[in-house]
């Protein structure tokens, strides 16, 4: 295994870190916070359209790039570095895995390559956002009809869901479990959630007896006892791989902010007990990072049960690292750390809401330890 | 170098130590290791040669000094292959790991003939006289003074060297003392290599918390060291002393790291017997040295990559507050696993072992670089915050 990131590797992080300085700075994402949209259409359209972000998490066969796990992280690290305000976690680390495990070939066929192509944005309405699986329930019912299928219910939270083109419903069917995609026309309700963190969008989705047709059924009837785990996995790695960029973009900020200040006659980057807490902040960052990275190529190797739980333990760090890079962020700003003006709030609260997504610190440890004690080995 | 040279050379380490490391050399296994060094200082030497015979000694030195002239992807299988084996702790690491390399890049061709041998062969023991009761983090304040005699050649020395691991069990000790009357910090400092066996050495044992004495304190009263063992020229010490502790790049860490994962093993399996499993408290904590241990691995094949980026300098940079803080960690979630049962000593090896790393553990984050000099070169060289207002001279 090699966690040096080679040439290629390397050129898309500093392309994509070049980029979002300078069309995801502070002012941009603030306007979008000021909004109320949590979603930069602009940002969007040059990030999946101009640029082909999406295309690299798409496989050769649909017209992608089929790029791995590292590449995929090392997007998300640089979006999360910037807050950027697109669907880019929802649509290559929540809805393209999650068509590669479930979806039929024509599915695949009628939607990869329209991601690829930067012409759709994808949300995924997961039953249980709060959970380590958050496919393990869903609120949403399906039957079938002779046209094709009602669906009904209403998903609380559904991340990305106004920006979405098309949306990925998981419903129960009777016994089975079934995928369905819902695109903007398909007549469900809507409905835009004023959120804490004003980088993200959430939504409201409801079905009220909504009639789909029965291409809507992406899965082909194959989705009940398919592997779905990897493609969780996928999305826990792309939002653990988010938390950590957000807190080198957060750190940074604090070190940039630290070396301007002065008082009693000297910078306070220039004290001890500044320059120390920058310092375990950075190793922890070391840390979560490494992990992010190893687990990716692990990830990429397949997935077992170890696997599972090094994602889990990646984003365990990730969690605890930027709700820590950002309350420091706050703390060693002082004053002006409590301001609007100033951006460690931004991180603040994103740093809050992405720790309540699928799964907290607290979860991914339970389920670590469940791996060690009631499955077996230890280390 | 291909995936199946590695396998190779994995399988073939894996077959020695299964070989070797068994009958008289039976009682070393796992032993030995930092906090436990003086355990079995005699056998442990034997061990050494029984390496040696088998040419594991020094396998990262060139060939043409004797080594293996292994990569460090190669060694670093060694490592983790005689780490699972549960290979003692190394008396010859100073030697192989610090003095070989130190040599083999600076000294004279007298000095490799004449040294690198023992170290290779396990008949010769090195330790290392760096740190002084009053310089410690601050290595410049050096205050053992060594004097030329102009008419034989020889330097004279004499001060107190101090934490010299393994001196009373070594044959000779490097030295780095204050050769220019008047220098001071990183100047006029010079390198010397000193037999111990030698009326002007005294060696004193400290008696460390977990009740072994592995460290010494090592007098110098008038020593002598012969004018063919300075390396590099006199007044350049600093430079040699600082270039030893680079060839340090904690390809050993990987095989230690081994030894952390049996201790968390051995965590788990008392968590299980004695109940402690159930606790989800504990259970969390548990998980979170697992969460530590498995980031370590990924962080340590980060640090010994060839990786010249920013983030890796950093990691470099980071990582050995990263290990010391998780095993004195490791040290006190092993107490709180045993409970009330860790408060009794003796009768029980693996209570033994654990109560060693909570006491030991408790000088990984002082040696080698305190946590708070690690946090100020930290944030100093990888953060390019401003440095420590240094108090007057030395």
């Amino acid at each position: 295994m090699d966690l040096v990131f080679n040439d290629e590797q390397r050129f898309i992080r500093e392309e994509a870190r070049r980029f979002l300085a300078d069309k995801s700075a502070s002012e941009r994402v603030r306007q979008t916070v000021n909004a109320g949209t949590g979603f930069d259409a602009g940002l969007w359209s040059a990030i999946a359209g101009e640029l082909g972000w999406c295309a690299m998490a798409v496989p050769e066969a649909h017209d992608g790039l089929g790029l791995g796990k590292t590449e995929l992280a090392i997007l998300m690290e640089a979006a999360g570095e910037r807050l950027a305000a697109v669907p880019l976690w929802s649509t290559i680390c929540a809805g393209v895995p999650l068509l590669l495990a479930v979806a039929s070939d024509e599915a695949r066929q009628h939607y990869l390559p329209r991601i690829a192509a930067g012409e759709i944005a994808v949300a995924v309405a997961w039953g249980n956002a709060g959970a380590v699986d958050p496919l393990s329930a869903t609120a949403v019912v399906a039957e079938a009809t002779e046209a094709g299928y009602r669906l009904g219910g209403r998903v609380a939270q559904v991340i990305d869901l106004e920006a979405a083109d098309v949306v990925l419903v998981p419903a129960r069917l009777g016994e089975d479990l079934a995928l369905f995609a819902l695109e903007r026309d398909a007549g469900h309700e809507v409905r835009r959630l004023e959120t804490l963190d004003g980088t993200r969008q959430i939504g409201e989705l409801t079905m009220r007896g909504l009639a789909v047709c029965a291409q809507s059924r992406l899965d082909g009837g194959a989705y009940t006892g398919r592997d779905v785990a990897g493609a969780v996995a996928t999305a826990q790695l792309g939002l653990a791989a988010e938390q950590v960029g957000a807190a080198r973009g957060v750190m940074d900020v604090t070190l940039a902010y630290v070396a301007e200040r002065v008082q009693f006659g000297r910078t306070i980057a220039s004290f001890q007990a500044v320059k120390h807490r920058c310092a375990r902040l950075e190793v922890d960052l070391a840390e979560a990072r490494a992990l992010v990275y190893g687990a990716a190529a692990t990830l990429e190797a397949g997935l077992g049960a170890e696997t599972a739980r090094e994602v889990s333990a990646a984003r365990a760090l990730a969690s605890d690292l930027l709700f820590r890079a950002s309350e420091e962020a706050i703390q060693l700003h002082g004053g002006v750390g409590f301001t609007w003006e100033y951006d460690p709030h931004l991180y603040f609260k994103r740093a809050q809401a992405a720790c309540s997504l699928l799964g907290s610190p607290e979860d991914h440890l339970a389920v670590i330890a469940a791996g060690m004690f009631e499955e077996g080995a230890a280390a | 170098m291909s995936a199946d040279t590695l396998t190779q050379l994995r399988t073939e380490v894996r077959a020695w130590m299964a070989d070797h490391l068994r009958g008289r050399f039976e009682p070393l296994r796992y032993r030995g290791n930092a906090g436990d060094g003086d355990a079995f200082p005699e056998l442990r030497k034997e061990w050494e040669r029984e390496l040696a015979a088998g040419r594991w000694t020094c396998p990262g030195w060139p060939e043409e000094h004797g080594g293996r002239g292994l990569s460090v992807a190669e060694q670093v299988v060694f490592q983790e292959e005689y780490g699972i084996a549960g290979g003692p702790g190394r008396m010859g690491h100073i030697g192989e790991g610090l003095m070989g390399p130190t040599l083999i890049a600076f000294g004279t061709q007298e000095q490799k003939d004449r040294f690198l041998p023992g170290i290779r062969a396990g008949t010769e023991y090195w330790c290392q006289g760096y740190s002084e009761p009053s310089a410690g983090s601050d290595l410049g304040n050096i205050r053992t003074r060594a004097r030329q005699d102009p008419s034989t050649g020889d330097w004279h020395v004499s001060g107190q060297k101090v934490w010299t691991s393994l001196a009373h069990l070594s044959d000779w000790i490097f030295v780095l003392a204050r050769c220019e009357e008047g220098s001071v910090g990183r100047n006029g400092l010079v390198f010397l290599l000193m037999p111990l066996d030698q009326p002007g050495v005294e060696v004193q044992p400290i008696r460390q918390i977990g009740g072994g004495a592995e460290f010494n304190s090592v007098f110098l009263d008038d020593a002598v060291a012969k004018p063919e063992h300075v390396v590099g020229k006199p007044g350049e010490g600093w430079k040699i002393a600082m270039a030893l502790l680079g060839f340090e790049r904690g390809i050993s860490t990987l095989g230690q790291q081994m030894a952390f994962a049996q201790e968390l093993d051995l965590i788990c399996a008392i968590a299980r017997e004695n109940g402690a499993s159930r606790s989800p408290a504990m259970r969390q904590r548990i998980a979170k040295a697992w969460v530590g241990l498995r980031a370590m691995r990924y962080l340590a094949m980060r640090v010994l990559s060839e990786d010249t980026s920013e983030e890796a300098r950093r990691e470099r940079l980071g990582y050995k507050y990263h290990w010391s803080n998780w095993h004195r960690d490791l040290g006190k979630l092993a107490m709180d696993v045993m409970g009330t049962e860790a408060n009794l000593v003796g009768g029980d090896l693996r209570r033994e072992r654990l109560q060693q790393l909570f006491l030991f553990s408790r000088a990984d984050t002082i040696y080698g670089g305190t946590n708070e000099i690690q946090l100020n070169l930290i944030a100093e060289q990888g953060l390019g915050m401003p440095r420590e207002p240094r108090g007057g001279l030395g």
